[in-house]
This record gives C-alpha cells, structure tokens and sequence, in this order.
C-alpha cells in the first residue's frame, strides 16, 4: 500500500544565507504541532542539517550551505512534511501545583466577568500541550486556553515578573522559569522549577510533553 | 595561566556555544565575532572552537604567569606587551611576568585574545561560553573581575610565534555595511519601510548587548496578524510593533513572535559584532548566492592560517 499523502501546504522561507523557516500552518492547533515537531526529529537526523527546532507550527532549520542548497533543503522539507506523521504518542504528564493567588487573577476574573474562582476552575481544567520550549530557559508556551479566559497581553509589560509566576496570555499559558520582563498576566505561582541549569536537557518540559495545573493553598 | 589585574569593561570566555541547547530555551551564545575568534585560536594553533577571552570595548590587564603564545584579534584596542605596541593578527609570545594591557579604542567592539592550549573555562552544556543571564560557563558564569586566575590548556603543538593574518584578509571595521536577505517576514513591510530599511542609516542603541541590539533609525511598520511564535537565528531583524527593529547576537532568545524582515548574512556577522553603541550602520540587501561566496571567501582566509 502506498503511504498516505495529506495535503499540508509548506512555505520555506530563508531566514539568512544558512537557516530557513518552514511554516506548516499560521494557526494555533495541536495537530499542526505534532507536524511540526516529528518534521523536526526528522530533519534532524540529515547530515546536512545542523539544528531542527519546532515552532508553534514551523520549523526552523539550520544546515550546512556546502552540503545543500536551500533549494534542495526546501524540496527535502516539503517531501518530508507530506509523509503522514507518526502517531502523536501523549507526551510526559506534569502535574504543576499552583497557588492561584496571581497579582493580576481580581483584575483578569473582572475583565472576563467571572469569579476568581471560576478562572481557577477553566485554569485547571484542561490537560494543556507544550507547544514549544524557548523564548527564555526553561519558558514553554502551553494550551489551548479555554476561550473564556482569552485576554490580550498587559498593554504595558511589567519589568520584572518573579520566577514561578503562572501566567495567561490569548489561548496560552505559562510559567515564567527565570525572572523576567513579561506582559502576561499574572495568575497565581508555582513552587516546581523549570530550568535545570544542572540537567542536560536544562527543561523540565519538552516540546509535546502535557501538563495539569492544579490549585493548592499558599 | 593568565591572571587578571584588571578585567577590562566586559571580558567574558567565549567559545562556539551550545547550538544544540536552543530546543530547551538556551541561547546558543559563543563568541559574537567568529570571524577574529577563530582566526586568533589558529594563529596559535589552537583548534577553531578553543576558549579565548572575548573583550568588550577595553581590554583587560593581564599577566602571564607562565610563559605562553597569545593571538589578539577583533577590535582594535592598542594592546601592548610590558608597555610596548604589539602587533595584531599575530601570534605573539608571553613570558613569565610579561603584562598584556591595552589602550584606548581605535576600531571594533570585542577584542578576542587566544592562548595556546585554548582558554579552560567551566564547561555548562558542551560548552565554555560564558553565559551571563543563566550564570553558567566560563568563570563561574560571570565577566572576568580583578584576582581572577585564567587556566590554559596544554598546547598541542609546538608553539610557533610570529604566524599571522595578512593585512588584505583582515576585517575594515570603518566599513559598516551589513549585507542582509530578505526574510520570512519582508513582504509585511511598507513600500516606505522596504525602501528605508535599505537607505536609512540605523545606529545601535545603548539599549544592546550580547543578546540582541536595538537599533535607532526611521520607524518600520510590518503591520499583519500577530504570529504564532516560531525558532530564530543570530543575525534575524526582529520587527516589534513599536517600529524600531532588534538585531539578534549570539545569547538571543530562541524564540520569537515579532516579524523577521531580514536576516544578517553570516559573513557578515562579524562586522555587527564589532558595532559598538551608537555607532553607524547601512543594511544592503544582498541575494542569498552573494552571501555564500562572502562565506567562503571568509572560510579561505582562515584555512589559509592553517597551512
């Protein structure tokens, strides 16, 4: 039997004379994740490849000019993004205690016209995904975030938001692994680390893994 | 053994960084100028991705403790040898109790100084790089300060002094020209942008450091919907709403959702590094086959360092 085909349109852009983007899609989706990092571990495995790293729903790759072009790195991309992903195998689940006692949780509950216990409630619900580590040590971008606690970024960005902070910001969560200038909003604090400067890989989580959010008193 | 007796402005151990690092969050880091950092470790027959001392704007005052075979590339800062001029480019030898200081600023940004048997530094993740933010690396994670003790590997091969890079294939810091190609996000500009982006001269701010420079220059508008946040590379112009664009370095956050309107090429990353705050500065948009022959032609004259 012929492998399946599925009709993922993918834009190769350069991103210099030595890395390209790969986008699979410009919507926040699990599915297109789960693309997005198996394309990753599969261009990671060439020669000619230096680095793969999944974003949300590209890939950027680094490679080696002497031993490809970008054309025949974008060919190779595209071939590869058409092969129908493995199976999404249900990454590592984290279970992250939370003290929901957020500087921004009264003022987040007031925007949405909910109670602070309700924005608790739809926090801890769902089983988020890691969509992707990076930004800054340790940072992973999770979701989806139920539409009811979607909310634009603080229009002015604190300074310095302290280490352990959970955050929301759209349809994403987070926690902020170092201290940090941020403009989400502050919901409550964890105790859990997420940068292992002393492990190798230093992130508690990994692109894929899941995590629950549960409540707990200070 | 090096010992310092003053660290200069920033003085920091660099190497090539921990590229692989960048999926768990970790900048990739490593000498910001790869170009003078390479070609020091040659000159004195270290291998490329030796430790060497990357300076920021002032060198350090050192003093050999043994004796030993330094290379200074990079910025220009009048280094001299028991206060004589001593050359650049040029593997230069050291003997116990010689003092290696430097002057004033001439050209460049980062000096880099390379020892024979390459700078031992701590290692964090595979590498030597210090890197500031995460404290790890290098000297214990921080910029050199006066006391400390550098610790040099053993050469692995006779020490020869006196090898150097020819004038013609050093680096004209005067000539601030970055060639860059178009990127992901180019198209998002306006006509207006696209053409000031290549016209307008943009400066450095004194908001820059090794993660990332914020240049001053016209406004860029790159309007569109908010993107989804995806992998970025040293040399990629990120595009903030606020219109004044940010050059990524070598310690930038993996990550990003701001439009990438062009990317630096690699050869010419080099010369970025050694911008300093406030300085001058041109883009020139440059097709990706151009920046290959500038990379190669780089490559050449440091492989002739090892013949």
């Amino acid at each position: 039997m012929p492998p399946q085909r599925s009709t993922v349109r993918v834009r190769v852009h350069p991103l210099g004379d030595t890395a390209v983007l790969a986008e699979l899609g410009t919507k926040l989706d699990t599915a297109l994740n789960t693309r997005a990092i198996a394309l990753a571990a599969a261009l990671k495995k060439r020669r000619d490849v230096r680095q793969a790293v999944a974003g949300y729903a590209s890939v950027t790759v680094q490679f080696d000019p002497d031993q490809i072009t970008h054309e025949a790195l974008a060919a190779a991309i595209k071939r590869l993004a058409t092969k129908r992903p493995p199976m999404d195998e249900p990454g590592r689940l984290h279970r992250i205690p939370v003290v929901y006692d957020g500087p921004d949780l009264y003022a987040v509950a007031m925007q949405l016209r909910l109670s602070t216990q309700e924005v608790i409630e739809l926090h801890g619900r769902p089983i988020y995904r890691v969509f992707l580590v990076g930004f800054v040590p340790g940072w992973a971008y999770l979701g989806p975030l139920a539409d009811e606690l979607a909310l634009p970024r603080r229009p002015v960005p604190r300074t310095q938001v302290p280490a352990g902070s959970v955050a929301i910001a759209g349809h994403q969560t987070g926690i902020y692994p170092l201290p940090s200038p941020g403009g989400w909003h502050l919901i409550g604090r964890t105790s859990v680390k997420l940068f292992l400067p002393d492990s190798d890989p230093p992130s508690l989580f990994r692109a894929g893994d899941r995590v629950k959010f549960f409540s707990v008193s200070g | 053994m090096l010992r310092v007796l003053r660290p200069g402005l920033l003085t920091t151990i660099q190497d090539i960084g921990r590229p692989h690092t960048v999926a768990s969050g970790v900048p990739p880091g490593g000498a910001m100028d790869r170009f003078a950092h390479t070609a020091a470790n040659l000159l004195v027959g270290n291998d490329r991705g030796a430790a060497t001392l990357e300076c920021t704007l002032s060198g350090p005052h050192l003093v050999a403790e043994r004796a030993c075979l330094i290379a200074i590339t990079g910025a220009d800062f009048e280094p001299r040898v028991n206060d004589v001029a001593t050359p650049m480019w040029t593997g230069v030898f050291l003997s116990p109790g010689d003092q290696l200081t430097f002057g004033g600023r001439r050209a460049g940004a980062r000096a880099y100084v390379a020892v024979a048997g390459g700078i031992a530094g701590e290692r964090w993740l595979g590498s030597m790089s210090t890197n500031l933010m995460c404290a790890r690396g290098g000297m214990q994670g921080r910029a050199l300060v006066a006391g400390d003790v550098i610790s040099v590997g053993e050469p692995s091969v006779a020490m020869v002094a006196g090898r150097s890079l020819a004038g013609d294939q050093q680096p004209v810091y005067a000539e601030r020209t970055l060639h860059a190609i178009a990127g992901p996000h180019f198209a998002r500009l306006q006509a207006e942008s696209r053409d000031a982006l290549f016209d307008a001269v943009f400066s450095v701010s004194h908001d820059s450091n090794r993660m990332g420079y914020r240049l001053e220059g016209p406004r860029l508008d790159a309007p569109g919907e908010e993107l989804l946040s995806f992998g970025v590379v040293a040399g990629a112009v990120q595009l903030p709403a606020g219109g004044q664009p940010i050059l990524l370095m070598a310690d930038h956050q993996t990550a990003g959702g701001y439009p990438v309107v062009i990317t630096v090429a690699s050869a010419s990353m080099p010369i970025a590094a050694q911008l300093a705050p406030g300085d001058e500065f041109r883009f020139a948009e440059t097709p990706i086959e151009r920046a290959l022959q500038m990379r190669s032609a780089q490559r050449e004259a440091l492989d002739l360092l090892l013949i």
